[in-house]
């Protein structure tokens, strides 16, 4: 895409490696014991959730996953609120309530991270139908893996948001597991996309490691959308580059699979784009990385330093 | 122009079976009308329509056609397919939806069409909607009203899949409000409490009871979600009760009291949060307990009301705590089994001439 200018370039590079960066250092974390419970790491899957945000302004909201901090990330979170809510600490985005799993940061437009596959859809549907009930332009984009798309939600919401021309943009990230299970063996059809057309709406499928093929299918996605002209279907294909949670022993697939995958990294293949472009210097990125490994070792640091909640508020937040 | 009320169809009755004198909740010099639980809880949901334009209507059927038992008619004509929105058959998304559009400042009222089907809609309602707020750390409410047709009664027939009564589902989820009225009064000022409240509030109608009458005031009234309502005053027993079942508790304390015994009513018309003090502060009274409900005997709500007279009232009981409540059976269709799982007049008369022996 010519019309994207170079800061959006360099910008969409720097989001890709803080969420990089974000998900070794809370693998690490996991590892160390100073994270509880489970973390699920977005490795690989940047570009998609970067090039989906990139075309999204703040009152838009998005609705994700279990493996939602590439998302929250990508759509502006701070990284330091974020890192304190999986450490459990009350600085965190939830005050410690939600963890890994449940980040919401509704100040730059994240609904949630709703952990049970598929449950986040018809939430950002709802929304979407507020949005369109007020007259206002905005939309809402509800991420889901491409196990969540043999969900009775993904089928319901779809459709719902047809029939009324709701302004949502499906993003379904085709990371090709669904825990253990490869897409294969739990849908019989190679190209995902199809399925828009059952629904009447478009369905496209783009390259999930080219941050600025997903970044131009959702500027289409989110223009149709606020026209009211209804909403999208995108399949970003990728790989889900680590195993489903840090730590798995990923017992199902072989080590050459892997590697082989590790080939698309799409950070490294965006490193040389902007470089072969011109758009910015190894050394310029280099200051980038740089810049982002500061930020998230503060990160690391503010999380570790906040105090954990007062076991006396456990029953706060329960009832508005 | 004033829309026309109409009373219950299709699947709804039409002849109440008991006096609605049994229940008076309007003081005569309060100016008031006379209509029924269906009709209460229509003009709720047309009043708080016309207050907030935020208040809007989704779910199966409810444009046109009004709903399964006609609680919406006349509501499509009024306010139109935006506010009065007919959904495809999508239980878990209309559950989702409202919840999404509450959570960015509506107040949805969605429509499952039984309590029957809810299950559909179980993970919206359970895991998201009632967690949402704990899960973020308070950064957002969910404002909306579900409402669920629930429960039987004689010779309706519905059979296993639409006639459960399932309060305890729904009471075992932290972050949820329960309601159940069991009058026009009840149904029309809780429903708009729960219209007002921040909170998701399951409202449950007892179909049986839509074509019930009593008096509201005219004027704009609320109730609170959170407390019992004593429907009688007696100094003998108490008999604690929902929905239905508090016109049969009624009924069995009139009876009682040409024997000379003096029934007081407790009507659990929010079951969560349940008003404990005032079933504790009522059975430290009448030293008994009787406690009726139509919904399924093992784990359902008398065990819980039984729990709580134990540890507010143990010390008063004069007679041991009974249940009178809905056999451990799926509901059958024949009328002549289908009579028998659920509790009667007789079955309260019987277990208070128990705990008075």
């Amino acid at each position: 895409m010519d019309s994207v200018d170079d800061a959006t370039r360099v910008e969409m590079y720097r989001r890709m490696v803080l969420i990089r960066e974000f998900e070794l250092a809370a693998m690490d974390l996991f590892k160390r014991g100073d994270i509880k419970g489970a973390v699920h790491p977005y490795i690989g899957q940047e570009a998609s959730g970067v090039g989906v945000c990139m075309a999204l302004e703040v009152e838009d909201l998005i609705a994700g996953t279990h493996r939602s901090h590439g998302h929250n990330l990508a759509k502006g979170a701070s990284p330091d609120r974020m890192m304190a809510e999986i450490l459990g600490k009350v600085t965190g985005y939830c005050k410690g309530r939600g963890g890994s799993m449940h980040i919401a940061a509704f100040d730059t437009g994240s609904l949630g991270a709703l952990a049970v596959v598929g449950s986040g859809i018809p939430i950002a549907v709802g929304a979407a139908l507020a949005f369109q009930m007020r007259g206002e332009d905005h939309v809402t984009v509800p991420f889901t893996g491409d196990a969540g798309m043999n969900t009775g939600n993904w089928h319901e919401s779809v459709n719902m948001a047809s029939v009324w021309d709701l302004p949502v943009v499906f993003v379904l990230e085709d990371n090709k597991y669904g825990v253990s299970t490869h897409i294969r063996d739990s849908t019989n059809i190679e190209d995902l996309s199809v399925r828009a057309q059952s629904y009447g709406i478009p369905g496209v499928r783009v390259d999930g490691f080219d941050v600025l093929a997903v970044y131009e299918a959702a500027v289409t996605a989110v223009a149709r959308a606020r026209a009211g002209d209804g909403p999208t279907l995108i399949v970003t294909e990728s790989y889900r580059l680590e195993g489903h949670y840090a730590g798995e022993p990923e017992v199902y697939r072989e080590r050459s699979e892997v590697a082989e995958q590790w080939q698309h990294d799409p950070i490294p293949r965006f490193r040389q784009v902007l470089i072969d472009a011109g758009v910015a210097s190894a050394s310029d990125l280099d200051e980038v990385d740089a810049a982002v490994k500061a930020e998230i070792v503060k990160a690391i640091e503010f999380a570790k330093q906040s105090p954990e909640p007062d076991p006396s508020t456990a029953m706060d937040y329960i009832y508005a | 122009m004033t829309p026309v009320e109409k009373d219950a169809t299709s699947l709804g009755t039409t002849t109440p079976v008991m006096s609605p004198e049994l229940i008076q909740q309007v003081d005569s010099d309060v100016p008031s009308h006379v209509i029924s639980y269906q009709e209460a809880i229509r003009e709720a949901l047309r009043e708080e329509m016309v207050r907030d334009d935020a208040v809007f209507l989704l779910g199966e059927d409810i444009g046109i056609h009004g709903g399964a038992f006609g609680v919406t008619r006349t509501l499509f004509d009024q306010f139109g397919p935006e506010r009065v929105r007919n959904t495809p058959i999508s239980e878990n998304t209309i559950i989702g939806a409202a919840t999404g559009a509450a959570l960015v400042g509506m107040r949805p009222v969605a429509e499952i069409m039984f309590v029957d089907f809810s299950g559909l809609a179980m993970d919206q309602i359970a895991n998201q909607a009632a967690k949402l707020r704990l899960m973020t750390g308070g950064q957002c409410s969910v404002p909306w009203v579900v409402r669920m047709p629930q429960g039987g009664g004689a010779g309706k027939s519905t059979a296993a899949q639409h006639s459960q009564s399932l309060e305890v589902w729904y009471a075992q989820i932290p972050g949820l409000k329960v309601v159940l009225p069991s009058t026009p009064y009840d149904a029309k000022g809780l429903l708009k409490a729960a219209i007002r409240d921040n909170n998701p509030v399951i409202f449950l109608e007892q179909k049986f009871l839509y074509s019930f009458r009593g008096a509201v005031p005219d004027e704009d009234y609320v109730l609170p979600l959170s407390m019992c309502d004593i429907k009688r005053e007696g100094a003998d027993v108490t008999v604690v009760a929902s929905g239905y079942m508090v016109w049969h508790a009624m009924l069995a304390a009139e009876i009682l009291a040409a024997e000379g015994v003096d029934v007081e009513v407790v009507d659990v018309r929010t079951i969560s949060p349940l008003d404990e003090e005032t079933i504790g502060a009522s059975v430290r009274k009448t030293g008994r307990a009787v406690l009726v409900a139509e919904a399924c005997r093992s784990y359902g709500p008398t065990g819980e009301w039984g729990m709580v007279v134990v540890e507010q009232a143990f010390d008063y009981l004069e007679a041991p705590i009974v249940r009178v409540a809905g056999r451990d059976t799926p509901i059958p269709f024949a009328n002549s089994i289908e009579a028998g799982v659920w509790p009667d007049t007789d079955d309260i008369v019987a277990a208070v001439r128990g705990v008075m022996a």
